[in-house]
């Protein structure tokens, strides 16, 4: 195993501290890192509200697109619990399948549906819906339905393996005492697949709150997210240090969220242990 | 009414990718309305230099980084399953998976600018194998979770050496789901974009096929992206539902 670690430690590990340790530096003249004095002020920079806004502009999308894809992607993890069992598989499968495909097209792949020539567009004209196209790319519409879209499928995994880890005897037992269907959803299914329905939304969240090819292309250049600013900052305005600070931040932020959902599951499990 | 919304669902998940399939026979250069039936976007894709010559990259850089990764994830995943749990372990195996792709990006430039390595197709593969260990490790640790390892434990007691072992005892009863993590890794690959744009350096020679695409989307919606994307596409559909099977056929009991 010490070729594995070797490699992700020198070529993971070590990067990351890098970015940590230049995101206490200033830029160089020429660009570059000028490494003579540490400073916080690539984090203070940070918090001016332009740079603020982007990041709870992100996270207001990225929660957005995980509610969605929660209220889309549950039902059917739902619903694919409860076909036969020779199913199961092959639905989970073809519901897991564009998420193995390239996400670049998968992305472009709205671009030709949305644009004011694209298909939903003539469609609603020719039904006579609307009378001229409507503006549905290039905006915060149309990236976090690229979002939602992307990662849907990743909930359905996580709800569906949270729905098969479930004691059917609870949900019988609450039928057989009297409750109604959508009772025993409301009051024992639904809690006890908290955890995966945590799970499903943390991922979503922290995928789409870095995500760069989203908005890049589906917000046209018009829409910035935490993703595309790091990315200025190394390509166009070439201030690594602070591209390094907004990356920490990030990294942070995402961190804070997957270790309280880590502790939620924990308790939740500690708690499904001392209930049986 | 559930049949009704799994339709629904799939609906939403299938029609982006079959409206771009069934744009790219489409006659006319207008990507979005249907002139008739044409293959001459595919054959435009095979007179492009430029597309050739990525689509190359790109093999070179999945071919190449998926074997390093599938050996190094493999012998990774046996000496993690061997071992007590450890969480500062499973963190680090973990985060390849769910770091974003721009932040990896750009501390892999800053680590290889800090060190001078010169940029090129090599450098992508050494950053690909990353994430690809993760991927490879986590499928094949999920084998292990039914290995008999009383097994290897029973060749070892017999005097065979560790080699020996893996190869005689381990390998054979492990490897479909070692060709099913190679699969993933190679689509994963051969997918990625954003870490490949940061890590091939200035030249022209190393860009990969979705760092062409990314240009040319950028540049707008044209046919022959609709044919590349199908082309993509499929060959990802087969190489996952190889995987698919391969997997299944791994865990005894579950084919």
């Amino acid at each position: 195993m010490l070729p594995g670690l070797l490699w992700l430690g020198l070529l993971m590990v070590v990067p990351c501290a890098i970015i940590l340790v230049t995101a206490f530096y200033e830029r160089g003249i020429y660009g570059g890192v000028d490494w003579s004095v540490a400073t916080l002020a690539n984090f203070v920079r940070a918090g001016e509200w332009l740079y603020l806004s982007i990041f709870l502009d992100s996270a207001r999308i990225a929660g957005l697109a995980a509610i969605l894809a929660l209220l889309i992607g549950y039902p059917a993890a739902y619903a694919i619990t409860k076909s036969s069992a020779r199913h199961q598989t092959a639905l989970l499968f073809l519901a897991m399948l564009p998420f193995w495909t390239n996400y670049l097209i998968r992305t472009y792949a709205w671009i030709v549906l949305l644009n004011p020539a694209g298909l939903i567009n003539n469609f609603l004209q020719l039904t006579g819906v609307t009378s001229g196209p409507l503006p549905i790319l290039y905006n915060e519409f149309a990236v976090i339905l690229g979002l939602v879209y992307n990662y849907v499928p990743f909930v359905i995994l996580a709800i569906y393996s949270a729905l098969q880890r479930l004691d059917p005897s609870y949900a019988e037992a609450s039928r057989d005492l009297g409750a109604t269907a959508l009772t025993t959803f409301w009051r024992i299914t639904l809690p006890l697949t908290a955890p995966g329905v945590a799970a499903g939304a943390v991922f979503v969240f922290v995928l789409s709150i870095g995500n760069f090819v989203t908005p890049d292309l589906l917000g046209g250049g018009k829409l910035q997210m935490v993703g595309n600013l790091i990315y200025d900052q190394f390509l166009t305005a070439r201030d690594w240090p602070f591209g390094s600070a907004l990356s920490v931040i990030l990294i942070a932020v995402m961190l804070l969220l997957l270790f309280a959902q880590a502790l939620a599951a924990n308790r939740a499990r500690g708690e499904g242990r001392s209930h049986a | 009414m559930r049949k009704a919304y799994l339709a629904l669902v799939y609906l939403f998940l299938y029609t982006p990718i079959a409206v771009l399939m069934i744009l790219s026979f489409n006659k006319a250069g207008l990507p979005t309305a249907w002139t008739g039936f044409s293959t001459e976007w595919y054959g435009r894709l095979l007179e492009s230099p430029k597309i050739i010559a990525a689509a190359r990259n790109s093999l070179i850089v999945a071919i190449v980084s998926t074997l390093i990764a599938t050996a190094i994830g493999t012998l990774l995943a046996l000496g993690v399953e061997r071992r007590k749990a450890s969480a500062g372990l499973d963190a680090l195996l973990f985060t390849p998976m769910i770091i974003p792709d721009i932040v990896l990006a750009i501390a892999l430039l800053s680590f290889f600018t800090l060190i001078k390595f010169t940029l090129g197709l090599h450098s992508i593969i050494l950053a690909h194998v990353v994430f690809n260990i993760a991927f490879v490790c986590a499928v094949v640790r999920a084998r292990l979770k039914s290995f008999d390892w009383s097994l290897t434990e029973a060749s070892r007691d017999l005097g065979a050496g560790a080699v020996t072992t893996f190869l005689r005892i381990t390998f054979p009863l492990i490897w479909p789901a070692v060709i099913a993590a190679g699969l993933l890794s190679f689509t994963l690959s051969v997918d990625e974009f954003i870490i490949a744009y940061f890590t091939a350096g200035a030249g022209q020679g190393s860009t990969t096929l979705p760092m062409q695409i990314y240009a040319m989307i950028r540049f707008g919606v044209t046919p022959e992206i609709n044919a590349m994307a199908t082309i993509i596409l499929l060959v990802s559909f087969v190489l996952v539902l190889l995987a698919q099977r391969f997997n299944r056929a791994s865990v005894p009991g579950a084919a």
